[in-house]
């Protein structure tokens, strides 16, 4: 039997502005075809992590791994090379605003392949068509609403068939129906494409249902306090903070003051 | 110690003051627990909770136990959740001015901070024009053509106006000192000169940055606020190559060119006042005008174009670039912009006037 993967490693990540620490010592390890959630509650640092990993933000200290190679040491020229085996898919969709969604699906195309006009423009309809844009080629991101941005953003991070695909809240502001439409679309992903998929999200029906590992990290800790399967942490984790989180406070589980609780770090 | 409370006690009328309740607390030795009569309370709203907040306070700071039975179990309630959350330590910000040295020290690193961002992107702009002459930066066609159709053919009719105008009051200024000595056709001269040499490209400047400047560091601060910008970063798209050096060589290229059209705004003003205030001949004007203006003249104004053109657009784009992401940055990346655009106009005529002056041209 083949084992785990390992394809994205952190190791000892420490998350600093300025003075200001936001996280430390962070280490956990993505596999590739993973699902992986990055969870914990507002403010505690999910989406700088996330740009830590994506080559936006340099670590106060550690490392990020994409296999065997050290992201943040690589040379530039290299660095730059491994970002284009990424794909990410911002909050608001980030799609640029001056360019129509085929536009904006083609730009790395363009830009990174030799391929002729005619062929980078059928490779961006299959794309958009792919998130169920077909059609919506020739409209500026102003005039679609917010759930078809983060498709046509989703669209666009697929455009170089990446390794990794990142998505940052995919479901914050969308519908029920419209986030769920949104996971199926990760998990199609994953499952046709074999992507290891990393998603930055609090919200927990998505998590329970397209998750297969996850982070947990605590913003009153400082560092992460809890990784595995989030169903299994559901189940096994008795940190009181993972499990009111997990539970949406229901658990009622309480903290004993100047006594933290011990991590769950699941295998 | 009891404290009855009776009648309304809603925000629209007087509160009481929290001082009886202070002076019977200390009066009082700390053994006593502090009680609520509410038999004869009518309605309340917020502003009951903030009188008994402040009396939960004042009690906690003197070591006094407070007893909330009395209250309505809304009111209980209600404060339990106001203090359900310790408040988190170090949360609070000081409300204290700082010290003046401090002031001042924060404002020399500020400075500091600013002028080594400002150096920085002063330095890869530049890297980026270099990958532009060894044709390896990237940007698309479209959106210089679009930006050259924004700073060119869109700008015209603001540039006619000031100009324009800013001729006809060179003019007038001039007439009134120049008429004293019958020598009104020297105005063709002031406004030839003044216009061709530094009041065209002042002005052209100017307009470029509250117009051209503040929408580059608004479009470039909405695309942060919006992580287009981030979007670009990870795409591996350098945003120096793919919005600001379009916008550089744009303004660079068309400022010199609006100039000259500004320096002829700018005469056609002077000749209308000439013509129809000091009655001088059309044909009469514009020969005086011609034998006025040097060569030099023209290239000084030209010159002086182009620097404004890369003053205006690095300002613009720099501060849209460090543009924070909220709406209210934006608002302030704009401003910023036209602020650092207008004074750095300022500050390179004053150069390049003291340059001319120094090399006698």
């Amino acid at each position: 039997m083949i084992g785990p993967d390992p394809h994205i490693i952190v190791k000892d990540l420490t998350m600093a502005y300025g003075s200001y620490v936001l996280q430390r010592d962070l280490s956990f390890t993505v596999n590739r075809g993973d699902v992986f959630i990055i969870m914990g509650g507002s403010g505690c640092g999910k989406s700088t992590l996330m740009r830590h990993l994506i080559g936006l933000k340099a670590p106060a200290t550690g490392s990020v791994f994409y296999g065997p190679m050290n992201f943040w040491e690589a040379e530039p020229r290299e660095r730059e090379r491994m970002m284009r085996r990424f794909g990410v898919m911002y909050q608001s969709g980030a799609l640029w605003s001056s360019l129509t969604l085929a536009e904006n699906v083609a730009l790395s195309l363009e830009l990174y392949t030799t391929l002729k006009p005619a062929e980078i423009s059928e490779i961006a309809s299959l794309k958009l068509a792919l998130v169920g844009l077909a059609g919506f080629e020739e409209y500026y991101p102003a005039e679609i609403s917010g759930g078809m941005k983060k498709r046509a953003g989703i669209a666009r991070a697929m455009a170089l068939d990446p390794e990794v695909l990142f998505f940052d809240e995919p479901s914050a502001g969308l519908d029920p129906v419209s986030a769920r439409l949104l996971d199926d679309l990760i998990l199609e992903l994953r499952e046709s494409l074999g992507t290891t998929v990393v998603v930055v999200t609090h919200e927990l029906a998505s998590i329970f249902a397209i998750a297969n590992n996850s982070v947990f990290i605590d913003a009153a800790r400082k560092t992460m306090i809890a990784t595995g399967d989030p169903k299994r942490l559901l189940k096994e984790c008795a940190n009181p903070t993972v499990r009111n989180f997990l539970t949406r406070g229901e658990a009622k589980a309480e903290e004993n003051p100047g006594e933290l609780a011990a991590p769950c770090f699941l295998a | 110690m009891r404290i009855s409370l009776s009648g309304e006690w809603r925000l629209v009328n007087q509160l009481p003051s929290l001082e009886a309740v202070a002076g019977e607390l200390a009066a009082t030795d700390g053994s006593t627990a502090v009680a609520f009569d509410t038999r004869e309370l009518g309605s309340w709203d917020s502003g009951l909770l903030t009188f008994l907040m402040a009396v939960i306070a004042l009690c906690a700071q003197r070591n006094v136990a407070v007893e909330r039975g009395g209250l309505p179990p809304g009111v209980n309630r209600l404060l339990t959740l106001a203090t359900a959350v310790p408040e988190r330590q170090g949360a609070r910000r000081g409300s204290g001015c700082l010290p003046l040295l401090a002031r001042i020290g924060e404002a020399a690193c500020d400075f500091w901070r600013s002028l080594l961002e400002m150096l920085e992107f002063i330095g890869e702009s530049a890297a980026a024009f270099v990958r532009l002459l060894t044709g390896k930066a990237r940007f698309r066609r479209a959106d210089l053509l679009q930006i050259l159709q924004e700073c060119s053919a869109e700008a015209l009719p603001i540039v006619s106006l000031i100009t324009l105008l800013v001729g006809l009051i060179l003019a007038f200024v001039g007439a009134i000192q120049l008429k004293l000595f019958g020598a009104q056709i020297y105005v063709a001269d002031l406004v030839g000169i003044g216009m061709v040499r530094a009041m065209g490209a002042i002005m052209t400047g100017i307009i470029m940055a509250g117009r051209t400047g503040a929408a580059f560091a608004a479009r470039i601060g909405t695309m942060q606020v919006n992580e287009e910008i981030d979007a670009l970063q990870t795409t591996g798209v350098s945003p120096m190559e793919f919005l600001v050096l379009p916008r550089m060589l744009v303004l660079a290229l068309m400022m010199p060119l609006l100039c000259l059209y500004a320096d002829l705004m700018g005469i056609l003003g002077g000749l209308i006042v000439g013509v129809l205030g000091l009655d001088l001949g059309v044909i009469e004007y514009c020969q005086e005008t011609v034998r006025a203006i040097s060569l030099t003249n023209v290239w000084i104004g030209l010159f002086s174009g182009f620097v404004y053109g890369i003053l205006v657009a690095l300002a613009g784009c720099m501060r849209g670039m460090q543009c924070g992401r909220s709406a209210s940055a934006v608002g302030d990346a704009t401003t910023s912009a036209v602020v650092t655009g207008i004074v750095s106009i300022v500050v390179a005529t004053a150069i390049i006037t003291v340059l001319c002056n120094i090399l006698g041209i």
